[in-house]
């Protein structure tokens, strides 16, 4: 029997699991995350105005960069603020 | 380990000196009222005169007590090492059992031989089974059928090319490359930001194809690469094409081989080839960076394979290394986050005036001819372009002053929209002049063989807090 030692770092990265999908908006805060890409923020407020119209409690957040993760504070932010999140990652 | 209080002998038969001071080990026993233990390298019958010895035919004590040469006399009080001497010497001999008229009749002072623990195959072992017993990767076992190089790809390890398969065995070899403990760590590695051993990093040297003496190279790239100004995260996730460029400079570059002559960002070095080869495998294997994954770039480049290279030293030019403020004889590596390589081809101008205008031109189109600021770039000088710089008595400070006036933008002429290209600088910054790369956005190296009038430029990624910063470290041995 061969044994090679392992390359790999030996942990899957922690299991991150996803909240549960709501069934209905009803009541829920949605965030909207502008990643800084060119133009998200052309489709968010286009996002934000409809679910508006329609009543619905919207929190605006950006990334300083889209390079970068987005920092921990805002991450955390997001996360006690809302209850879903909506990300605009396209040019 | 342990010894008991009194004095300790190593010695060995094979040793003439040893034989010689036989009738003084028996003597000093005799007469010094200490307790006296005698080790034998290679034959616990030895000596006679004390009716021989205790047997370290395994050395164990021998590399315990770090002996290199026999005989070794020592005292011990309460556990502890007070005094050592080397060889015959009466003098101090007789200073560390306290007994006078040693040896009466031997010449005062004989030198003696080497441990066995430094003949080289010995000490070699030892190391081995020292690092081997120092690892702590997980074994991953090979079935009996399989084949071992099957096996690594199998395994999602490779980047598309054979590697050396990373047995117990050769990882210790490479360890022997630092004087780093294996379980130092090196680096956080993005994007699983994993903490990275010295041991992980030498696993993936080792099948990247690298030799020992290339690892404190590998150690200082993965450390620079994974700094927060670096971004290592960001350029792994870039849609763009750049991945970590190597570049090595001072005595270390020639001491491993390395290549800036001839062919230097091309193929057949092993040190170049396999430096950057490991550094992209430890952001693979420990970092989880991999394409498709967090590795999202459209096209990429051959480069992310491997891309390290030495600079040319001791020109009036310097380095990179030297213009960051780091002397000749400082072993330094620069990780620069870089895309494919350009050519720029300029065989008649004999000025530094025209060649600085010719360079200028080609770096206009970096990225994009209309884009400035964001992207940077990595100016290659070749040999026989500096010579032209050289003969006209230009600096490379004075070559960064005239370039970066030519390297001024009109915003106006480079806005969206403008000769009909929609693709160039936002609108509101059309009456201003525009550098086209920003401060320390611009490397300057030097590198290639002899012949030939031609430089090359690496194209950068997004440059400065926006993306990433080019990051000098020295290289720790």
């Amino acid at each position: 029997m061969t044994y090679l030692l392992d390359p790999t770092g030996e942990s899957a990265p922690a299991t991150r699991e996803c909240t549960e999908r709501p069934l209905s908006l009803k009541g829920l805060t949605i965030g909207l995350l502008d990643i800084r890409k060119a133009r998200g923020d052309v489709f968010l407020d286009r996002i934000e105005a409809l679910l508006t119209e329609r009543s619905f409690s919207v929190l605006r957040f950006s990334k300083p960069t889209f390079t970068k993760i987005a920092p921990i504070d805002l991450r955390h932010e997001i996360s006690t603020k809302c209850d879903v999140v909506i990300e605009a990652l396209a040019d | 380990m342990i010894q008991p209080d009194g004095l300790v002998a190593i010695v060995k038969r094979d040793c003439p000196t040893c034989v010689f001071i036989a009738p003084v080990l028996a003597d000093m026993r005799e007469r010094s009222g200490l307790t006296l233990t005698i080790y034998s390298q290679d034959d616990p019958l030895f000596p006679e005169s004390t009716h021989g010895s205790l047997d370290d035919t395994d050395l164990v004590v021998s590399f315990a007590l770090n002996i290199e040469a026999v005989p070794t006399l020592l005292r011990f009080k309460n556990g502890v090492e007070v005094a050592r001497t080397v060889g015959w010497s009466r003098e101090h001999w007789e200073e560390i059992c306290g007994v006078s008229d040693l040896g009466v009749g031997l010449a005062p002072f004989r030198p003696g031989c080497g441990s066995r623990t430094q003949e080289p195959a010995i000490a070699e072992a030892h190391d081995l089974a020292a690092h081997t017993a120092a690892l702590s990767a997980r074994w991953v076992s090979i079935g009996e059928e399989e084949d071992e190089f099957e096996a690594t790809f199998d395994r999602g390890w490779s980047d598309g090319l054979p590697l050396v398969p990373p047995t117990t065995l050769r990882v210790a070899r490479m360890l022997a490359g630092t004087n780093r403990a294996p379980h130092d760590i090196v680096a956080v590695v993005p994007p699983n930001l994993v903490e990275c051993t010295v041991e992980k990093v030498a696993i993936n040297a080792v099948m990247a194809g690298c030799r020992p003496d290339y690892l404190p190279v590998v150690l200082a790239a993965v450390e620079a690469s994974c700094t927060d100004t670096f971004n290592m995260h960001g350029l792994l996730a870039t849609t763009y094409f750049s991945g970590p460029v190597v570049i090595v400079n001072g005595p270390i570059s020639k001491a491993i081989g390395m290549n800036s002559g001839i062919n230097a960002l091309g193929q057949g070095n092993r040190a170049n080839a396999t430096i950057g080869r490991a550094l992209q495998l430890v952001i693979r294997n420990v970092g989880g960076g991999r394409p498709g994954g967090i590795d999202r770039a459209t096209l990429g480049q051959p480069g992310k394979y491997t891309f390290c290279f030495a600079e040319h030293e001791g020109t009036s030019w310097g380095t990179i290394a030297t213009e960051r403020g780091f002397t000749p004889t400082q072993n330094v590596v620069t990780i620069f986050a870089g895309e494919g390589v350009r050519g720029v081809v300029d065989q008649l101008s004999r000025t530094p005036e025209s060649l600085t205008r010719s360079i200028a031109e080609c770096l206009l189109t970096t990225a994009h001819p209309k884009l400035a600021v964001a992207f940077d770039a990595m100016l290659i000088i070749s040999p026989e372009h500096l010579r032209v710089f050289e003969e006209g008595g230009w600096s490379r400070q004075r070559f960064r002053a005239e370039l970066e006036e030519l390297l001024l933008l009109d915003g106006g002429a480079h806005s969206r929209g403008s000769r009909e290209i929609m693709e160039g600088m936002p609108e509101e910054l059309s009456e201003m002049q525009l550098p086209k790369f920003r401060e320390r956005g611009l490397l300057i190296a030097h590198a290639g063989g002899a012949a030939g009038l031609f430089s090359a430029i690496v194209g950068g990624w997004v440059g400065g807090s926006l993306g990433s910063e080019s990051v000098t470290l020295e290289i720790d041995q």
